[in-house]
């Protein structure tokens, strides 16, 4: 029976079981003797100086342990670097407790560590804080004036600044026969993932430290405590096995780490901090941004001039950025464009990559503004997409490596019933709902990265494979044991792939949904070696059937090597381990991207949202009752877990397009609705008939395994979809994130 | 939260022994309140006394008038379901199961319901000022972020929203509170029970410190044949009304014999009208008249910025409850707009 392949089938996830009955273990559930809970206390105003900080009555407190402030916390490194994580823009990164300086409402101000969690919470609360407050401005809208460019440095070169103007925009734009101009508002958004950010810092005998962490890159974090506390990386582990959602907030390591590795080596004890949800509003979330979009197009609907200018937020110790204005250009090829992107700081945390972080937002807006012009002339959004498709990105002069979203639109299409659309607004109804379809595109970049991975064929003939790579929730596990049973033409129960651990040989941190293409193709890279180990040690054995055999005469299966053309000469990995007095025969392999091949080529996933909505025409609200997606990704490892991304990813738009969204109170400069009751997310009840399409995608140029990510491409689409349904449904233009339905009345 | 002593009453009377001779104690019943209060450090007791193990005043029960008693400890999902009330008083079935979610509704009590601390932002964060919280120390909400806040029977002290959904129906029928102290026991009409804020936003109700509920009587008319709930809200569960509606409607001959309209989401209490339902009476149930009756009850309504819309939204949420109330087939679960 010879292998069938792994890759393209829908395996189910490997942890699911372990997940859904509780065995997994998350960062703050580890059971370690004689361990100790801090409780973290946040300012309680927004900019300032802590004057005093009285500490006594909670010391007093039986089973307290100790508090710790700026003004007891044992000296650390000196300079800004050495606190910057992988994900760090440019900047000064926060450092908790440095000294006396409050520069955001909520920022960590002392930790209490104490027997018990109760304890140390309890104890929290009565410390009593003196400040000195100062004037601060939190609003985006009212402080525009102060906008400037961003700094350049690495995160820059990662997520490039706009092009160049090309053209003459103005012109252009004002011999455009069709014209639209639109504002949009995004409001700030938090990840709330449901696991709470928590550390659980083991402090061993040795004086080492072993830390369960709830991150996204172990490695990074590795590192970030290496480097603060002047410590020997291979002192430090950090182990991240289960990650109860993270969506990019995970991406840094974020303060609870700190405090309590700080806390583990003045104490010498073993040290837990983990947040409350309040404090899950403390840290990095996705900027509120404001943009603008002049779109002009000729009388056939050839778009001629783009520009789309933003303007987001930022602290003032960092410059995050993101991609919000890039895009248009590279789905619609008009010759006269102008783009600008700048940041205004204020006094908040900085923001943080969230899911799809600049794609969401800068779509929405590209998007929206297409759908206004093929009102303005008076052509179907769709089909004003395809005139204006291409296979050539102009913004980097150079094809696409693959590009099938204009299957994406046409299948989507089919399957939706788009062709049942009215164009006319307010036109299709249901009793006294107002009936909308609305469509818009997806895109996002097919990122890789490096990494190295070890593949080890044990004496039992099980294939081992290691990264110190996280799993987010999004399947990691389960597509690179898929991968690696593929490799070796294992079935899936002979492979284990260990993860989540810094010993392991290096993985990025896990997001911008370049994890497969980056970790698979090491993964693959790794099998490969293995494969031409294993056939040398084959070819070495006594009277091996295999003497002579190039690797194109064998083929892998069965659990060992077998003769092509006569499958009965087979001789299994296990004999050839055997060989080597059952010592595993192991190798690692490192993977990157071919630069010299992907230079020419733009790499992105696409897709295209086709939504229905219904609203209630007097009462104003609104109902997403069915949406497709559409998907041209490459080739798709794992059809089910894929499903589950893109689904995912459409929830997430809906909660964007409709729900989510952190008020600020900004007279207190605070988020006033830090909790899941009033942060409102979807339930179940919102979410009604959602499907997704996966169009057939060959690329052999952007990876060894011609897949492209897929963890943000199923967002993007949405909230343009939904908005511009909502638009065909009822005649009004929100241009505001998220819409409410008394916007609507 | 603090740490503080644990007792299980095993009666009303333990109970309320306790209570009274602490100021600092509190009762605790589904929880689903008290423990986020405690929690977010916003009430600190020094014994909490745990009401769930009284025998007694659990169960939902037919009274000798014709009415219904709801025993305060049974809970809001043991009362939504119960045969009687599904039968007898589907609005108040309705309106509970709008409310929270299935777990928290196992758990909430019918006595907890009526006492639910209101959900506005500041009352929950001890370092803005608020007057319900912190009396004298101020209103954060007005000039603040409203978008959930009243928009009737406000005071300059307190623009705060009772939010319970289950309070809306019980005023709509007219339900009796029962509560007793360590020397009386007592009755208030629902219209009576909670308080508007006026300058004591402190206070949410009229029940005296040391009293507990009993039990909450509905008489014997449940406006079965005729009666809606409807709830407008940011998403289709496990939100607070923005604003909801309760009617239920008594018709003889095609015309309205008695009307009760009462409104969730827009005031410190339960809203009723006596003006807007006595101008319903005797008239056809037309769109036009429950027109006139939401303008007769949304009268005096002042928006503070966000919240604004509330006022055009409960006039024209009132109108379409009135007119599921005609046919309450067409109703739909979580009390989604329908028609
Ligand atoms: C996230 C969330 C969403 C919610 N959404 C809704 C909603 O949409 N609609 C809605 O109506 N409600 C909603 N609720 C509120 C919920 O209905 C109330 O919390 C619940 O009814 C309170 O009942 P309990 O038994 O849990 O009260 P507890 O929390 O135990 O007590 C509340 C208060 O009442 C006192 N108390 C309790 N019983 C008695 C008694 N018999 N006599 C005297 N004092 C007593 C307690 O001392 C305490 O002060 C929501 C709650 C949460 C947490
Ligand atoms: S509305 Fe009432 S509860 Fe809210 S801040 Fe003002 S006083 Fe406090």
């Amino acid at each position: 029976m010879s292998h069938k392949p792994w890759i393209g089938q829908p395996v189910s996830r490997i942890e699911g079981q372990l997940k859904v009955t509780g065995v997994a273990r998350y960062a703050g559930d580890y059971h370690v003797p004689e361990l100790l809970c801090g409780y973290v206390v946040n300012s309680a105003i927004t900019r300032g100086k802590i004057l005093e900080i009285d500490t006594r009555e909670a010391k007093a407190i039986n089973g307290v342990v100790e508090v710790f402030t700026h003004q007891n916390r044992p000296s650390l490194a000196w300079f800004d670097l050495q606190y910057a994580d992988m994900d760090a823009p440019s900047g000064a990164p926060f450092r908790p407790l440095q000294h006396d300086d409050i520069k955001y409402n909520g920022q960590p101000i002392a930790l209490v560590v104490a027997e018990t969690f109760e304890l140390a919470r309890y104890a929290a609360s009565i410390i009593s804080v003196t400040y000195k407050e100062e004037r601060f401005s939190t609003d985006l809208e009212s402080n525009k004036d102060k906008a400037r460019n961003p700094k350049m440095g690495l995160a820059t070169f990662l997520k490039p600044l706009p092009a160049k103007p090309s053209g003459d925009f103005d012109k252009a734009f004002s011999d455009a026969t069709a014209q639209v101009s639109a504002d949009f508002t995004h409001a700030a958004e938090h990840h709330n993932p449901i696991e709470l950010f928590a550390t659980t810092v083991v402090y061993e005998e040795d004086g080492k430290l072993t830390i369960y962490d709830k991150t996204q890159g172990t490695i990074n974090c590795q590192l970030y405590v290496g480097n603060v506390f002047g410590l020997h990386y291979n002192d430090v582990r950090v182990i991240s096995p289960y990650v109860g959602g993270a969506f990019g907030s995970g991406l840094r390591p974020q303060y609870q780490l700190f405090l309590s590795v700080m806390a583990a080596l003045e104490l010498k004890r073993s040290v837990r901090v983990t947040l409350d949800r309040q404090q899950m509003f403390t840290f990095g979330h996705r900027p509120p941004t404001m943009q603008q979009t002049r779109f002009g197009a000729d009388a056939q609907g050839k778009v001629t001039a783009l520009s789309h200018e933003a303007l987001a937020e930022t602290s003032q110790y960092e410059d995050y950025t993101e991609v919000v204005v890039n895009w248009s250009n590279m789905l619609y090829p008009a010759a006269n464009t102008s783009f600008g992107y700048k940041l205004v700081p204020l006094d908040v945390f900085s923001p943080l990559d969230m899911r799809a972080p600049g794609g969401s937002t800068g779509m929405h807006a590209i998007e929206s503004s297409m759908d206004q012009l093929a009102y303005a002339l008076k052509i179907d959004p769709l089909a004003l997409r395809l005139i204006n498709y291409t296979d050539f990105d102009v913004t980097a002069n150079r094809p696409y490596s693959s590009k099938e979203l204009r299957q994406c639109y046409l299948q989507g299409a089919e399957k939706f019933g788009w062709s049942d659309r009215n164009p006319e607004p307010r036109s299709m109804r249901r009793g006294h709902k107002l009936v909308g379809y609305g469509m818009a595109t997806g895109i996002w970049e097919a990122m890789q990265v490096l990494a190295r991975v070890e593949a080890l064929m044990t004496a039992e003939g099980k294939l081992e494979i290691n990264s110190a790579v996280t799993d987010i929730g999004t399947g990691t596990l389960t597509v690179m044991t898929q991968i690696a049973a593929d490799e070796l033409g294992l079935p899936l129960e002979n492979v284990t792939f260990s993860y989540g651990d810094s010993k392991m040989p290096f993985a990025p941190v896990q997001g911008g949904s370049f994890t497969v293409s980056t970790v698979g193709s090491a993964v693959k890279a790794a099998g490969k070696a293995l494969r031409k180990k294993l056939l040398k040690k084959a070819k070495n054995m006594a009277d091996s059937p295999l003497k002579n055999m190039s690797e194109k005469e064998v083929v892998f299966e069965r659990g060992g090597i077998a003769l092509k053309h006569n499958p009965d000469v087979i001789v299994y990995f296990k004999d050839i381990v055997a060989t080597r007095k059952n010592k595993a025969i192991k190798t690692t392999n490192m993977a990157f991207p071919n630069v010299f091949k992907l230079k020419n080529y733009t790499r992105a996933a696409h897709s295209a949202a086709f939504v229905e909505v219904e609203v209630d025409e007097e009462l104003g609200t609104i109902q997403v009752t069915r949406a497709i997606t559409a998907v041209a990704a490459g080739n798709i490892i794992n059809p089910k877990t894929a499903r589950s991304q893109i689904l995912g990813g459409m929830v997430w738009g809906i909660s964007k397009a409709l729900f989510e969204e952190t008020v600020t109170d900004h007279r207190f400069g605070k988020y006033m609705n830090q909790n899941l009751a009033e942060y409102h997310i979807p339930v179940h009840a919102d979410i009604h008939d959602l499907d997704v399409i996966f169009v057939t995608e060959k690329d052999e140029i952007v990876n060894e395994l011609g897949s492209k990510g897929i963890g943000e491409i199923g967002l993007v689409a949405m909230p343009p979809a939904i908005a511009n349904a909502i638009y065909h449904a009822t005649g009004k233009r929100i241009n505001q994130l998220p819409i409410h339905f008394d916007q609507l009345l | 939260m603090n740490n503080f002593n644990y007792t299980r009453a095993k009666n009303i009377e333990d109970a309320v022994l306790s209570v009274s001779q602490n100021s600092d104690a509190g009762f605790v019943a589904g929880g689903t309140n008290m423990i986020d209060l405690l929690k977010y450090n916003l009430i600190h007791v020094t014994l909490l006394v745990d009401v769930n193990h009284i025998t007694g005043h659990q169960a939902v029960t037919e009274n000798a008038d014709g009415g219904v008693r709801l025993g305060a400890f049974a809970t809001n999902a043991e009362t939504a379901y119960h045969p009687l009330i599904e039968a007898r008083y589907p609005l108040l079935s309705r309106a509970i199961l709008a409310g929270a979610s299935a777990q928290i509704r196992n758990m909430a009590t019918n006595g907890g319901n009526l006492l639910q601390r209101t959900r506005c932002y500041y009352f929950y964060d001890p370092h803005t000022p608020c007057n319900k919280r912190k009396p004298g120390s101020g209103c954060s909400a007005v000039g603040g972020y409203n978008r959930i806040m009243s928009i009737l029977g406000t005071s300059e002290d307190c623009i705060a929203v009772f939010p319970s959904d289950m309070c809306v129906a019980l005023a709509t029928l007219d339900a009796v509170v029962t509560m007793q102290g360590v020397d009386r026991t007592r009755s208030l009409p629902f219209a009576e029970f909670h308080r508007l804020p006026g300058n004591t936003p402190e206070r949410d109700n009229n029940l005296q410190p040391g009293e507990i509920i009993t039990s909450i009587d509905l008489p014997a008319n449940g406006f079965e044949k005729n009666y809606s709930y409807l709830k407008l809200r940011d998403r289709s569960s496990y939100a607070f009304a923005l604003v909801s509606v309760a009617t239920g409607l008594d018709l003889k001959e095609g015309l309205i014999n008695e009307a009760r309209i009462a409104l969730g989401g827009v005031a410190h209490k339960p809203w009723r009208v006596k003006g807007a339902e006595d101008f319903l009476a005797g008239k056809p149930p037309t769109p036009g008249n429950f027109a006139t009756a939401a303008e007769i009850i949304i009268a005096g309504a002042i928006g503070y910025g966000h919240n604004n819309f509330k006022i055009e939204l409960a006039k024209r949420a009132i109108v379409r409850n009135c007119l599921m109330a005609l046919n309450p087939e067409s109703q739909r679960p979580g009390a989604h707009p329908s028609l």
